[in-house]
């Protein structure tokens, strides 16, 4: 084929060129669209709760996951200290998920019971009164402001309308669920159950 | 994976590569000599004209060997849909023969003391040196890195126990975690701001602090029906509830009037961790020792 003719030819270029560049999204992102691994629960997976969900949305809007990420990757260094690597079948109901990419704190995939409420209240206060070596900003008006309930509903019926199994009874009850609760209680419910569907004995 | 898929992926992933190869020779062609020459392109912009020189050799040989570098991966790894690779190789496989290797050696370390009873293995000087650096990795972040605990998370190294000191006791809060539970205003939920003043005074009475000498002795009676089912008639406290003593000079929340008053009204929850999940039993063991060796 001659240069010319896909140089002179717009349409055919642009063919070309979306050919060229959605091999690697055809072989390795579309299968995984219908793959068993990637779209099926793992065993135990409920979404989250009303106020988990607020949490999950005031760790958003904070930038928790610019510094920490939610995602074991398998190698031993990890696992030893984070827990069980994560598998894909855990982020299902995620919308967006939010794995990160850059772990200036510790990874958080499995920081679910591993310490008090308490304690998880206090280093959101002052971080470095319990962790005296830590970088992390405190978030004090957490423990001030409400969380907004007006649009809990709306945000449980959207997940809803993309597959996340929530009955509308936990719809219709989600925002008094959630009505008066300080922001911290939220943050920290969130915080809590995060990658306890998969415990492993060692 | 399906077969579909398989095949699917196998075609893209193969066919990107020769048609990388295809093109590579394609634009070669009618490029008849590989050094540089005068020939142009055609194009001439301003009287710039644009040279059809062949790529280099260096450059032309790398295409090739990125081609056929590629061909060779995909046969030792996985990459062709459902094929497996000549190595077998997957990142399950490689993270668990690291953790088998590591457990090999580790494990054996940790196993040699899980038989012994906790008293003995405190006085091991090499158990301490491993259970001081398991309690730096899994519970100094709450109790401190010597072990002397802060508001709310309990000091390790005095000899005051929110539910027993033994080695037993020290194994069960480890292994299974603890919830420590102070309802609001105790076992007596309709109390008066008059009675909690009052039972606060009491309280702080047990240690000569009370502010109101009246007040702390009426405060008795509602310290009897409202703290005393897990304080204890005496305020002893009771370790089989994890309810602590309240006639020492050990306190958990502070010790003033006010805060007192706050854990009277509000009540108290708390958790310990269980760790029988992330740690072995062997590593337990020692971590218990340690945590022993810390007051006696």
């Amino acid at each position: 084929m001659k240069h010319e003719i896909v140089e002179k030819n717009l349409g055919l270029m642009i063919v070309l060129i979306i050919l060229t560049i959605s091999g690697g999204f055809l072989a390795e992102v579309v299968p995984l669209f219908f793959s068993k691994d990637t779209n099926e629960p793992v065993a135990g997976l409920e979404p989250l709760s009303a106020l988990e969900l607020e949490g999950r949305d005031i760790y958003i809007r904070e930038g928790c996951h610019v510094c920490h990420t939610q995602q074991i990757r398998p190698f031993r260094a990890e696992t030893e200290r984070y827990g069980h690597y994560s598998v894909a079948g855990e982020f299902v109901y995620e919308r967006p998920f939010l794995w990160g990419s850059k772990r200036t704190g510790p990874d958080l995939a499995r920081v679910g019971g591993r310490y008090s409420d308490a304690w998880q209240r206090q280093h959101l206060y002052d971080p470095r009164s319990v962790v005296p070596e830590s970088n992390m900003p405190a978030f004090p008006w957490l423990f001030e402001d409400r969380v907004d309930h007006t649009d809990t509903e709306a945000k449980m019926k959207t997940l809803q309308t993309l597959g996340v199994p929530y009955t509308d009874e936990q719809i219709a009850e989600a925002a008094a669920d959630v009505e008066g609760k300080f922001e911290i209680e939220a943050l920290v419910a969130y915080l809590q159950q995060l990658g306890t569907v998969i415990s492993e004995k060692r | 994976m399906s077969t579909f898929w398989s095949i699917w992926i196998s075609v893209i992933v193969l066919g990107t590569i020769f048609g990388c190869w295809w093109l590579l020779m394609a634009t070669r062609k009618g490029q008849t000599t590989d050094t540089e020459t005068d020939r142009t392109t055609g194009h001439s912009f301003d009287g710039i004209e644009e040279l059809d020189n062949p790529l280099p050799k260096w450059w032309f040989y790398l295409f090739i060997a990125t081609c056929i570098f590629s061909l060779g991966y995909l046969a030792l790894y996985p990459g062709l849909g459902n094929f497996q690779g000549l190595l077998g190789w997957s990142s399950t496989n490689q993270w668990e023969a690291e953790v088998q290797k590591a457990d090999a050696r580790y494990n054996e370390l940790y196993a040699r003391y899980g038989d012994t009873p906790v008293p003995e293995l405190a006085e091991n000087e090499d158990a301490m040196k491993m259970g001081q650096r398991l309690f730096a990795n899994n519970c100094a972040v709450c109790h401190g890195s010597a072990g002397r605990g802060s508001l709310g998370f309990p000091n390790l190294t005095d000899d005051d126990w929110l539910y027993g000191g033994e080695p037993d006791n020290i194994l069960t809060t480890l292994h299974q975690g603890r919830n420590g539970a102070m309802p609001a205003k105790g076992t007596m939920p309709n109390m008066t701001n008059e009675q909690v003043d009052q039972v606060v005074n009491f309280v702080l009475a047990y240690s000569g602090r009370e502010k109101d000498a009246e007040a702390a002795k009426a405060g008795e009676a509602v310290f009897a029906q409202g703290c005393a089912a897990c304080h204890g008639a005496d305020g002893k406290g009771n370790q089989s509830l994890g309810a602590p003593n309240l006639t020492d000079d050990v306190w958990l929340y502070g010790s003033t009037y006010d805060w007192i008053r706050e854990t009277v009204v509000n009540g108290r929850q708390n958790q310990m961790p269980a760790q029988g999940d992330r740690l072995s039993d062997d590593q337990i063991q020692i971590l218990a020792a340690y945590v022993y060796s810390l007051s006696n």
